[in-house]
């Protein structure tokens, strides 16, 4: 397979994408944003809901943090700060992107609100951010990269959540409840994801 | 070695410091939502503040004291008020703590509607008049093997004005993984020692609040408190009264009867108090002294467990059996009971077989 970065620019943005969303998936092959999978994946409607706040700021701030370090770390030599820095950048976006949508929309807050803070904090969000760095994307390329690795994300928690709905909690052993049977079904899921792999290399 | 140290500390403190300044002011921008009115109760008070912060703080601010617990992290559920209009969409935080018939009424946690417009509201008349106070504990009594009577000194606000037999909420701290809790404890104090509030705490096996207030408040701390709630207090009339009560229920009954005593106050009037055994006794010695001061009080102290063989000279039995004997006819009667719920009922069916009057029962259940 040819290296996506050098096709002509539409193919390789959705290229990226579409990897970054399903044989690169974070959570089922990296094992990344672990945590609010675990927590919040009770519900499909809250696990859209999540997952729509984590496409919407991996997309951001993977193009931010592109922009950070490409014209501040690297000229400055203080590639060594990314991972402080990136973190700093996000926490810094997610709490504006709150406040901007507190004060649009109540019902997008009410929705979104409690799952913002959660963002903060998730790994996910930093892990793009990092594994960017090991690419030869330009912007827009990043771009695509975060929305597809945010995608892909939302994608694992959405089908998560709908196979919990479905998992009668009181009919398990008591010890594999909660997030015991979570983790076996984010392992099954997970080996079903390798069938992608190699199918597109970024 | 040394310029690229400072280097990169100069460039992490300008990016924190440049992202807390936007953050600061996008803040101010993007949240002003200019004075709002916060209209309770009807029009009968109308307040105007800054929007942006929770409706339970704009109350507070304005000396309007909601109880709240957990200081509005949206997990105590004290907070519930009615919001009619302007309140916005109940949120996912105060959800779980509403009931079906809540979210009918419009109750919402205060600590959870934001003030982005101008609200109308209702809240309770009494906690017009309670306040938030913090104060010291000067001294922590043992007054039998479970009980204890704690002495509060009010330092802001000074003094409480409140009625004998009402109650306050004692906030307990954070301990050992338990959340701060509001537990609501009788006045014992006479409302004439203003600068003070006592109450008398009875242990809880696992109670989150008691075990605070046994194993880890310690005379000289800080305490808080709200207050003063309930209407269970002396009535105007001069009918004779009888009063009923169990264990920490002996507190705002020993606050009434001492307020009498000041008042002078000479109703006819009639106490009994259910203990297992004389263990369970306290103030013996200053309710039988009161019955010299007050000329128709008479104090009956019931033990329904005591050894047979004891020396104990008093009652014997439960009040319902031994009330009969004192009072055979409880028609113009009012009575005071303070207690648990099984005493309560026992005793009230037991006075009302001898022509006790519902209107003229009054009582403070601990559930």
């Amino acid at each position: 397979m040819d290296d996506a970065a050098n096709l002509t620019s539409f193919a390789s943005v959705m290229l990226i994408f579409i990897s970054a969303a399903f044989t690169d998936n974070i959570l089922l092959t990296r094992f990344l944003g672990m945590c609010s999978v675990l927590g919040v994946s009770k519900k499909v409607d809250t696990s859209l809901g999540l997952g729509a706040a984590v496409i919407f700021v991996t997309t951001c701030t993977s193009g931010l943090n592109y922009l950070v370090y490409r014209y501040l770390l690297v000229p400055l030599e203080l590639e060594y700060l990314r991972l402080i820095v990136f973190i700093v950048v996000i926490a810094a976006f997610v709490q504006f992107v709150e406040m901007v949508v507190e004060r649009i929309s109540e019902g997008l807050y009410n929705a979104l609100g409690i799952f913002l803070p959660l963002i903060t904090v998730n790994c996910a969000i930093l892990g793009v951010s990092l594994f960017m760095l090991g690419t030869p994307y330009n912007l827009l390329q990043t771009l695509a990269y975060g929305a597809g690795a945010g995608t892909g994300w939302a994608l694992a928690i959405a089908i998560i959540g709908g196979i919990r709905e479905k998992i009668n909690e009181q009919a398990l052993p008591r010890g594999l409840a909660g997030p015991g049977i979570t983790l076996i079904v984010i392992g099954i899921m997970s080996l079903a994801f390798v069938g992608f792999s190699g199918m597109i290399r970024i | 070695m040394l310029a690229s140290i400072g280097l990169a500390i100069g460039f992490l403190a300008i990016l924190t410091l440049l992202l807390a300044i936007l953050l600061v002011f996008a803040e101010r921008r993007i949240l002003n939502y200019g004075p709002c009115t916060l209209d309770i109760n009807d029009g009968k008070k109308s307040l105007t503040v800054t929007g942006g912060s929770s409706l339970l703080s704009s109350l507070a601010e304005n000396d309007i004291f909601i109880p709240s617990a957990c200081g509005g992290r949206g997990s105590c559920a004290y907070c519930k008020v009615q919001v009619l209009d302007g309140g916005g969409m109940v949120g996912p935080v105060e959800e779980p703590y509403l009931t079906p018939e809540d979210i009918k009424a419009n109750v919402r946690l205060s600590c959870q509607v934001k003030v982005r417009r101008d609200i109308t509201l209702a809240i309770p008349d009494e906690l017009f008049l309670a306040k938030r106070f913090q104060g010291k504990l000067v001294h922590k009594r043992k007054l039998t093997y479970d009980m204890v009577e704690l002495r509060i000194a009010l330092n802001n606000p000074e003094s409480i004005e409140f009625a004998a037999g009402q109650y306050i909420q004692l906030e307990s701290q954070e301990y050992a993984g338990r959340d701060a809790v509001m537990r609501a404890y009788s006045i014992s104090s006479i409302p004439s020692d203003n600068r003070h509030v006592e109450v008398i705490i009875r242990k809880v096996p696992e109670g989150i609040c008691t075990t605070w207030v046994f194993d880890h408040l310690q005379e000289g701390q800080d305490v808080y408190l709200s207050g003063p709630f309930g209407d269970f207090k002396l009535s105007d009339s001069k009918a004779p009264a009888v009063f009923l009560a169990g264990g920490s229920g002996m507190a705002p009954i020993w606050s009434i009867l001492r307020d009498m005593r000041e008042r002078g106050d000479d109703r006819e009037a009639i106490y009994f108090f259910s203990g297992r055994n004389q263990d369970d006794l306290f103030f013996t010695e200053e309710l039988f002294a009161l019955e010299k001061e007050l000329p128709n009080f008479s104090y009956v102290p019931c033990l329904t467990r005591e050894d047979p063989d004891s020396d104990w000279k008093g009652e014997r039995g439960r009040i319902p059996a031994v009330l009969p004997k004192y009072i055979p006819d409880t028609t113009a009667y009012e009575a005071y009971l303070c207690g648990s719920s099984n005493l309560i009922d026992a005793c009230v069916d037991a006075m009302k077989q001898r022509g006790l009057q519902e209107p003229n029962i009054f009582y403070d259940k601990f559930e």
